[in-house]
Formats: C-alpha cells, structure tokens, sequence
C-alpha cells in the first residue's frame, strides 16, 4: 500500500486534470439539477394558490401557500377511480405478465426442445415487422370487442418479446447440472422451474416485472385508443384528457357541483401531475439498481 | 464454450432422430405451458399483419375486414395527389429528421456524461447525480408535457415569462419554429442519463491498469479519456446508435403525442408518421389510407430494422439477442 502510495506521489498531476474534474462535476451537477427542476415547479405550482399562480407565474416555492388544488382533486370521485384502474392495471398486469413471460422464456431456454429455433423465431419476427396501429385498433375494438374493458389495459400489451428474450438468456445462463441433479432425483420440468430455476432467478424476475410495472403504470396509449368511459381511465389518460382539454378539470368539478369560478383548473393539474409520480419517485430510489442492472443484462450481454 | 457447443450440437442431433410425436410425447409440458404466450404473439402480433390487407381495400366499417371490397392500390393514391402528398412528405421527413437528430443528441450526452460520471470520484456526489439524472425516465410523457407547460405557457410559464423580460416575445404554443428544438432538449433530458447507464457498464469494466500505465507515462485525464475511454466505448456506441437506426422509420407517438397532442399549429415541426397514422385513423375515420400508411412504415421499418440487426450481429456477434 505505501508503495503505491509513494509511487503515485511522484506522478505529476499534469495541470489539465484540475479543470477537467471541475468541468466533469459541474457539467453532472447542472444536469443533475436540471432533470430535478421541473419537478420542483410542479410540486410548488401544485401547492399556490391559483390567484397567485396566475399573478406571479410559476415560481420555485409557492407565493400563497394552499391546499385548494388537492382539496379539490379528492372531492372528486375520478381521482380515485382512475388510481383504483392505474393500480389494477400495474398489480395485475405485472403478474400476468411476469407470469406469461416465464412460461414462454423457461421451456425456450433449456436447450431440449426440437422447435425452440422455429418458436424463437416466431416471437423475434414480432420484433421486425408488426401490422402497424389501425389493424390492431380494429381487431382489439371491432373483432375482440374490447373497447371499454379493463382488460384492454393488459391483455393487448401482455407481453413484451425484448423482456421474453431477456429472461430467456437469463435462464439459460443458469448453470444445467442444477436442473440435472433435480431430474436424477424425479422431478419433472414444471417443478423443476417452480422449484429450482425460479427462486434462483429472483433478481432478473424483479428487474423484469419493474420494466412491466413501469410500463403498466405510465401506459396511457391503450387508454387513449380504446377506453371513453370515465371511470376506466388510468391516471395517465386523466393527464392527457387535461392536457388536450384545457377545461377539463371544470367540466369534472362541475359535475360535483362545484362552481365553476371557483375552480383552480391550473394548479390542479400539477396536483394530478403529482398524484400520479407520486409512488413512482417514493419507490424509485429503492428499484434503481434493478433497472440499471437490467438495461446492461439487456444491452451488453444480450 | 466449445464443449458446451459440442454437447448442444449432440443433443441436435438426437432430437432429429425423433419426430413430432415422439417429441410431444416427451417434452409436451413444456410445450403446453407456453401455449398462452405463443397465442399472444398470434392474436396480437400476427393477426394484424393479416389486417394488412385493409390498405388494398376500400375499408367499410360495417362490411368489415371480410365484407369490404377490394380496390388495388386506390389508398395508395393519395400519397401522390396534390395536398396530400405535401403531407405525407411532410410527416416522413420530420420522422427521418427528428429521429436522427435524436440519435446524434442523446448518443452524444449519453457517452459525455457516462465519461464525467466516471470522472466524479466522489461516492456521494457519485450516487446522487447518477440518481437523478435517470428520474426522468420514470414518468410518462404525459406527466412531462404537463410540467413543460409551466416553463412554455404563455401566461406565467417560467421560462416564457423570463424569456419576455429579455424583450424576446415566443408564444411557443403557436409558434412551430422552436420545437424541434424542444422535442430534441425533452428527449436528451428524459432519456440521456438512463442512456448513459450502458456506457458506465462499459467504462466500469475497463482494466485499470490501463490507466495506470498511461499514467505513469504522464498522460492527462483529457488524454486518457481520448485515447483510452472513447476507442473503448465505441464498439458499444456503434452498436446502441445501430439499434436506433433500426427504428428511425418509427416515430415516438408516447413522446410527440404526449408533448403536441392535436395541437395542429406545431404540425409542421413535430408531426410524425405515428401521430399522422393515429389523427387519419381516430378523427378522420380513414381505415384503409392510414393502413397504408401503416403499412409503408412497417415495410421501410421492416428493412432498417432487419439490416441494423444484421450489421449489428456482423460487428459484435455477442449483441444479438436472438
């Protein structure tokens, strides 16, 4: 150790490095700041009165702190609705999927089946060529009849083919002489999956249901193509009603007999803009290495 | 590796000794447990490439795929009538434009910040910079375009307001001349520090001593980045902006849709081939044009996509994921 000390001690730091490193820190915390921002202006935009807001524009702490925004949004009844849908839809959608995504990447990836290439195939050429939006709108909402259906969240989107391949070379990285001992002992290929390769898999299992939960929880395209009732829309499609129609949040709050004048229609936008990060950024910093570690599975290893 | 490959190269052999039933017969759990996700591929993948045949059709809502009568190449027309045609090359330049500039944008803040993140020495700063700048791409565009407005609307937006303090008057809800502009500095803001994350995987697994060497031969941190990080990285830039190339016909409907909406003054800056197709089919109730649409996109998709994989798999065999 001292060695090297001493040895590194006599290396002139040539006079570049010292800005080179204020540059590099400066130019991460700026960006840093930056992705952190607009964030901040929401979540204050959100708690100003809506007087003020419009008075003073949007600041980084509220020039006349109020509630009325929330208040508001919890008085009417679509805000639940719409977190009872975004919830259903992420809970159940992740373990549907989770669930087809396994049984279709572990029979694939022990090395055993006579077709596994042609199957493969059939699941990558998805990934080339699709039939594009309009057929898929009309077999799901004219064939398959699922306008204005829950399921239409999840079922149309269940499984993604990138996420299939990623599990399924996550599998067959398990070493084989596992599986075998199992077999010796008379355990067939369902419980050797239950059993064996699951519980071995756990972190690439939870790296891919955070990629469909988070897809599930930020999906509002689906919404959009194929559900008009109100009190089927995910959080999302609640956001991009509001955006589309500025008066949105009137004609909602008029419908609870709220009067009209008094309605904070800017501020309580951020608020449902708020609503809906919400649980994203609480459980975010605890998830992070499951995606980080899941993009580089992805894309360095494949 | 090789004695893996020689066993698998056995067991391919054995298995085309037996034929369908025997193969049933034997692995048919496996096969049977896979039956719902093979049938999501088929319903929802393959069928709508079946679908496709709308766009050789005069589409009838009520008649249906089966009912309606079939026209030749009549939707395809109108890509070449005088209106329409504006339009459409209008939509598929601003495709090829804005995905380009995309690509050129974020490949180059994704490489510039995973190199500074690996500069930043201290663990602290390390971790909570790191931490932040991939918070963006957690939330949906639909959250975005929300908190963009407080920074573009006209009455009040931060950075409006600012911007008409300075004497610069932009309505930029208005005005298409400063959006693509935008779409590029919402992307590499919402995506370029989740980009970055490959390239720290890269940079991470660089042998130190390397470094070290160049070093001791006095080189400058500058020096070492030019000379040893980026030649390091470019096998996996080359490869990331390859993937993306694949899909420059495709345009991002959750980003533009989300960020524009039906907003048609911005049209002519930020309309795309995914948002043209979605207004044809959702406003104008036009089935077999926006088909084929759809249909020349997934054919020139179909061709970036296959050569990028192609290539891809040629220069790095160890990439491809299939």
């Amino acid at each position: 150790m001292t060695t090297i000390k001493q040895h590194k001690a006599k290396i002139k730091v040539p006079a570049g490095d010292k800005a080179l490193t204020i540059f590099c820190y400066s130019f991460v915390i700026i960006f840093a700041i930056l992705c952190l921002v607009p964030f901040i202006l929401g979540l204050s935009a959100s708690f100003t009165a809506e007087v003020a807001l419009a008075k003073n524009g949007y600041q980084f702490w509220p020039s006349e702190f109020s509630t009325a925004a929330y208040e508001l949004l919890f008085k009417t009844s679509q805000i639940f609705d719409s977190y009872k849908v975004s919830i259903f839809v992420t809970v159940v959608g992740t373990a549907l999927s989770l669930l087809a995504t396994t049984l279709l990447a572990y029979p694939l990836s022990t090395g055993k089946l006579k077709y596994a290439g042609k199957l493969n195939f059939f699941i990558y050429f998805t990934m080339l060529f699709t039939g594009g939006l309009v057929p898929t709108y009309m077999l799901v909402s004219r064939y398959l009849g699922m306008k204005d259906s829950i399921w239409v969240l999840i079922i149309p989107i269940l499984i993604n083919p990138w996420n299939m391949f990623l599990l399924r070379n996550f599998f067959s990285s398990i070493p084989g002489s596992l599986a075998e001992s199992a077999r010796i002992d008379g355990a067939n290929d369902i419980t050797i999956m239950f059993r064996i390769i699951l519980p071995v898999s756990t972190p690439a299992l939870a790296t891919i249901g955070l990629f469909y939960a988070l897809a599930y929880w930020n999906n509002w395209f689906q919404a959009l193509m194929y559900i008009d009732k109100s009190e089927l829309k995910p959080l999302q499609a609640i956001i991009i009603e509001m955006l589309r129609n500025a008066d949105f949040m009137k004609q909602m709050a008029g419908q609870m007999g709220v009067q009209s004048t008094q309605i904070p229609s800017i501020t309580s936008k951020m608020a449902t803009a708020m609503v809906t990060i919400g649980p994203i950024v609480l459980v975010y910093p605890f998830v992070q290495k499951y995606f980080t570690s899941g993009i580089m599975v992805g894309s360095v290893k494949g | 590796m090789s004695t893996k490959q020689a066993t698998l190269n056995q067991r391919a052999i054995q298995q085309k000794k037996h034929g369908f039933l025997t193969e049933i017969n034997k692995n048919g759990m496996l096969y049977l447990i896979m039956v719902p996700g093979l049938l999501f591929f088929l319903i929802f993948s393959y069928i709508p490439m079946g679908g496709l045949v709308m766009a050789f059709q005069d589409f009838n809502i009520i008649k249906g795929i089966f009912g309606s009568d079939f026209f030749g190449l009549g939707n395809f027309k109108f890509l070449f009538a005088d209106g329409t045609r504006e339009t459409v090359l209008r939509v598929v330049g601003n495709t090829l434009w804005l995905n380009f500039l995309f690509i050129v944008f974020s490949t180059i803040f994704s490489v510039a910040l995973a190199i500074m993140f690996n500069e930043v020495r201290n663990k602290h700063a390390k971790r909570i910079t790191q931490t932040l700048s991939i918070l963006p791409y957690f939330v949906s565009w639909a959250v975005i375009a929300l908190l963009l407005e407080a920074f573009l609307k006209a009455d009040g937006g931060l950075l409006s307001t600012t911007l008409a303090n300075m004497g610069i008057n932009i309505s930029f809800y208005s005005d298409p001349s400063p959006w693509q502009l935008i779409l590029v500095i919402m992307k590499v803001w919402q995506g370029a520090g989740y980009g970055a994350i490959v390239y720290i995987a890269t940079v991470t697994g660089i042998d130190p001593g390397i470094y070290e060497a160049a070093e001791i031969d006095g080189a400058s941190r500058w020096q070492k980045i030019i000379h040893i990080t980026i030649p390091i990285l470019r096998p996996t830039i080359v490869l990331m902006t390859l993937f993306s190339v694949g899909r420059i016909f495709y345009g991002d409907f959750g980003m533009i849709y989300g960020l524009v909406q039906d907003n048609s003054l911005l049209f002519s800056a930020a309309d795309v081939i995914d948002t043209y197709v979605y207004r044809m089919l959702r406003q104008l109730h036009n089935y077999g044009m926006s088909t084929a649409v759809g249909l020349i996109q997934s054919v020139c998709g179909f061709v970036f996509v296959y050569a990028a994989n192609k290539l891809a798999r040629k220069y790095e065999p160890d990439s491809a994921i299939f």
